[in-house]
């Protein structure tokens, strides 16, 4: 590993003016990902600069029945949070089908969003990658692809973003926080990370600099409100082969709120517009929510040895999508 | 990539500079003031700099759990912690655990008790891990397979199902896990 300068931040402000201090710098969360990935020579910062200990580890409610997560508040923190479990169970239930128990300690919320892809070849300093060295080729294409993109993929490269939490936020509505040398700005959780395109070295639309100070919840709607549900090779402690989260209301027996997401399927989580559109003012019913998902999974361009992943996620928004729905009347 | 003791010795050799800082650590309760290069990670601390080799590198990826100890009473995987962002915490590794008297920890008895290990070389991070799972459990801390019907807050109960998710960041390449997940019944009040 290469020597780093190291700072400890006290406030978002000593972070940013830190951060442009020091050429080369990174952030410091929990340093899950982050670490490992200087172990391997895939980041080589010549500064951490250690927000940790920044006062962003609360939750707190909003006045509008939303809330706020400090981009500091761990991964466990945040999935055993009551307000969270009863109100955003898809994004407790997100984050607990995630990594592992330690892990999740230190794991942050910032952190989590900020993570890379796990492609082999990202990690792999012998082998080309346009995400780690944009110019050098992508050898997942005609290699080992079988955990890759089907939606939104490029000819650069066809990485995943392996986040559950992501997932979940995608699908509730939530925002971003940032603060940068520009100032504070919020994005749509859904619109922060990337497609990979001209520039799979990009995988977030967040500016040099630029720190997640929090994430916004809108207020949730009553009832049953979202789920998640993931499938991967073992059943626990394993990335998502694909996976989905939902929230879905009806009134008058009809639908007129969705949020649907998929994991694993993307470079970002994978907001199912088409589908949603699809079913807004529609019945809730088993028919509806198949032609919805055909209707966005028809999209999907699967590789040579990923199709699986088009029924399987297929399977998984049905399942999820069947039980948000109130029960039919006889 | 060692870290210098600071104990007024007069060995010091390393001082603070761009790339090492001063860092005091307090482990299994005594307190350590260490010159530490900003790339040593806390695993390699314990195991180099303080000769307590309880924790084990496995992958020294975070994929094993092999490293498991508890930082501020939490458990976490030390091959991925840097020493110096931790000034000032509190870490408990498979040494600290028994009591003053050299009593095991309950834990540690149940894991011979049952002969919970082939090789032993996992054990510590299991049991470390162990501590730390009971204890996000007696905090109400969900785990995946918890039925979202329980109430937030209250002690969730530990069948065996639950032992098995909580612990399934802790490989045993032996494959003791029948075992393990029997003594960390036998402790569960």
């Amino acid at each position: 590993m290469k020597s780093f300068a190291y700072v400890r931040a006290g406030s978002v402000q000593e972070a940013t003016e830190a951060y442009a201090a020091h050429p080369g710098a990174r952030y410091l969360g929990g340093g899950t990902n982050l670490v490992d990935l200087m172990k391997l020579g895939v980041e080589r910062p010549a500064a951490l600069v250690d927000v940790t200990r920044l006062p962003l580890d609360g939750v707190e409610e909003l006045p509008d029945g939303g809330l706020r997560i400090g981009a500091m508040v761990r991964n466990s923190d945040l999935a055993a949070h009551p307000a969270v479990r009863d109100r955003y169970p898809a994004l407790s239930q997100a984050l607990l089908a995630g990594a592992s128990g330690q892990l999740r300690n230190a794991a942050t919320t910032g952190g989590n969003l900020l993570q890379r892809t796990r492609c082999p070849y990202f990690q792999d300093l012998t082998k080309p990658c346009n995400k780690r060295m944009p110019g050098s080729g992508c050898g997942a294409r005609e290699g080992v692809h079988r955990d890759h993109a089907v939606l939104g993929h490029s000819a650069l490269c066809i990485a995943t973003h392996p986040s559950d939490m992501a997932v979940a936020l995608a699908a509730l509505d939530a925002r971003v926080e940032l603060y940068g040398p520009e100032g504070a700005r919020t994005l749509p959780a859904d619109r922060f990370h990337r497609l990979p395109g001209d520039h799979p070295e990009r995988d977030t639309e967040i500016r040099p600099g630029e720190l997640v100070t929090g994430v916004v919840l809108p207020a949730a709607t009553a009832g049953p409100p979202s789920l998640y549900r993931k499938a991967r090779d073992r059943a626990s402690y394993a990335f998502a082969l694909a996976s989905v989260a939902a929230v879905l209301h009806t009134q008058d027996g009809v639908v007129d709120r969705v949020g649907i997401a998929f994991g694993a399927l993307a470079h970002r989580p994978w907001r199912a517009r088409r589908a949603e559109e699809a079913l807004l003012g529609a019945a809730p019913t088993a028919a509806a929510f198949e032609h919805a998902v055909d209707l966005e999974l028809a999209a999907a361009e699967p590789l040579r040895d990923n199709a699986y992943k088009v029924p399987l996620a297929r399977r998984l928004a049905l399942d999820v999508l069947g039980r948000l729905a109130p029960p039919a009347t006889p | 990539m060692g870290s210098q003791p600071h104990d007024g010795s007069g060995h010091r050799t390393a001082a603070a500079d761009r790339h090492h800082s001063d860092t005091t650590l307090r482990v299994n309760g005594k307190p350590h003031t260490l010159t530490v290069d900003h790339r040593r990670v806390l695993l390699d601390l314990l195991r180099e700099d303080l000769g307590l080799t309880g924790a084990k590198k496995g992958c020294d990826h975070g994929q094993c759990g092999a490293c498991t100890v508890l930082v501020d009473g939490r458990r976490v995987n030390s091959c991925l912690l840097l020493a110096v962002a931790l000034d000032g915490c509190e870490v408990t590794t498979v040494e600290g655990l028994a009591g003053d008297g050299e009593e095991l920890h309950p834990l540690q008895r149940a894991f011979l008790e049952r002969d919970a290990f082939q090789c032993g070389y996992c054990t510590p991070g299991q049991i470390c891990s162990a501590v730390g799972a009971l204890a996000e459990a007696a905090a109400g801390h969900p785990s995946h397979v918890t039925d979202p019907a329980t109430p937030s807050g209250e002690p969730v109960p530990l069948g065996r199902e639950e032992i098995r998710e909580r612990l399934s960041g802790n490989l045993c390449r032996c494959g003791a896990y029948p075992r393990i997940a029997e003594a960390v019944e036998d402790v569960i009040p």
